[in-house]
């Protein structure tokens, strides 16, 4: 087909204050309806792969937390895999969903995610990317879904070779998309959405 | 081994076609927006793949929301609507068994939801929150109340066009978005920060549901088609591939 006849990508719209009322209705007090929300619980007791949490806040340009974010997060298996009909390489953990959401919390802005280390996933000619997390976020004021992602500060070898870790300029800005590790797998990702720390946000 | 997904390399944003990060008028966007340049590259693996809801067991009320939040005999208050349409990527291809979740304030213009102040009242029977996957064919379908316009605190007397929100996953997380239904003839369209963030008329008259006599049901419910339209995949990608040219 000739790029002269593709339709427009749908333009977007923010998610607005009330985004947990259909991505979250459990959370925002809406029992009932359904059974329970998607989780930020990724992994069961079958899961393969190491057990880490990320947790963190979103800032505004004041440095103030953004306690109506929404998170989503996807990622790959420990062995690199994506569970998706869209990766070649066929099947993926059965115990891994590799998708997330997590609200804010409405006191504090504190997200968190229970999960695994994903595995390095391929690049094109036979590279590999280093172990990330993809993170979309949507909240009041965010007219489009900023997406990013979660490397790993003790990954710093695959770091070094990451394909996209090589594009960030200036170099300095590389720390907004490493999570810091508090050790006993817990990393701290914090996102800033504007200002001198403004996290890499990505166009991919 | 190739880092290519199954379904070939997505075609970039047309980032003068959505809302940009900066909309003064709409004044949350302004500690909101990033400054710097979002970093540009081609889709990988981690893009073009996605979660797949299939598995999800979707509860036979969770498209209604005249229903889903009711109790037993009872149905939500205001004009009952149909409100469906087809998702579609950009190369007119319908994408199937994605989940479509929805949101809206009820009759009245209010919200269930612990930061909502506005006045009107809550409808014990309603809820606000409907999900469903497309068919086959790519069709979604919902049963819901019309929403009314409401008031907000952006400027001196904001007020929102009656909308519904929309969130779609398509089959790539590359696709990923959020996006808001308004309603053919509603003059508030015209007067809202939020849509007009869109740069262009003929993108915003997009997010206009059309009234749809043809779906109305008889005696029931009117109907409003939406449909929806998500990123597609570079069909110059690849070069025997037919599927979806
Ligand atoms: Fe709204």
């Amino acid at each position: 087909m000739a790029e002269d006849k593709l339709l427009h990508e749908s333009p977007s719209q923010t998610a607005g204050p009330y985004v947990h009322i259909g991505c979250l209705p459990n959370f925002c007090g809406i029992g009932g309806v359904y059974a329970a929300d998607p989780g930020s619980v990724l992994v069961n007791a079958d899961t393969r792969g190491e057990r880490i949490a990320i947790t963190g806040r979103v800032f505004d340009g004041e440095g103030e937390p953004v306690k109506d974010a929404v998170l989503e997060i996807w990622q790959a298996d420990a062995a690199g895999v994506y569970p998706s009909a869209s990766d070649p390489r066929g099947d993926a953990d059965p115990n891994f969903f590799g998708w997330g959401r997590a609200a804010a919390d409405l006191a504090t802005g504190e997200y968190r995610f229970e999960t695994i280390r994903p595995g390095r996933v391929p690049f094109a000619e036979g590279r590999l990317q280093a172990p990330h997390v993809t993170c979309w976020i949507v909240a009041r004021g965010i007219n489009m879904g900023l997406q990013t992602r979660i490397y790993f500060a003790d990954e710093a070898e695959a770091n070094a070779q990451d394909p996209l870790l090589a594009l960030v300029e200036p170099r300095a800005r590389i720390d907004t998309l490493i999570a810091a590790s508090d050790g006993d797998g817990s990393y701290r990702f914090d996102i800033h959405l504007q200002g001198a720390r403004e996290t890499v946000f990505l166009d991919i | 081994m190739s880092g290519e997904s199954a379904g070939g390399r997505f075609l970039p944003r047309e980032r003068d076609w959505h809302p940009p990060a900066l909309a003064p008028d709409y004044r949350s966007s302004r500690l909101r927006s990033p400054r710097a340049p979002l970093l540009s590259l081609p889709s990988t693996l981690s893009e073009e793949t996605g979660p797949v809801f299939g598995h999800v067991s979707i509860g036979e009320l969770d498209h209604d929301l005249v229903h889903n939040y009711a109790a037993a005999g009872a149905s939500a208050l205001g004009p009952r609507i149909l409100v469906h349409g087809y998702v579609r990527d950009q190369s007119g291809r319908p994408l199937p068994h994605t989940l479509v979740e929805i949101w809206q304030a009820n009759a009245g213009g209010r919200y269930r939801h612990p930061n909502e102040t506005y006045i009107a009242p809550l409808d014990p029977n309603f809820g606000g929150c409907g999900r469903c996957l497309t068919d086959a064919d790519g069709h979604y379908r919902f049963q819901t109340i019309q929403p009314a316009p409401y008031p907000w605190p952006n400027g001196p007397n904001s007020w929102r066009p009656a909308h519904i929100h929309f969130s779609l996953f398509g089959e790539a997380f590359a696709q990923r978005l959020v996006t808001q239904m308004y309603f053919e003839g509603d003059p508030l369209i015209e007067l809202c920060p939020i849509v007009q963030a869109i740069p262009r008329a003929d993108a915003i008259d997009t997010l206009v549901a059309r009234l749809d006599m043809d779906a109305a049901l008889p005696m029931d419910m009117l109907a409003w088609r939406f449909d929806l339209v998500l990123r597609g995949r570079d069909q110059t990608y690849f070069d025997n591939r037919t599927e979806g040219l």
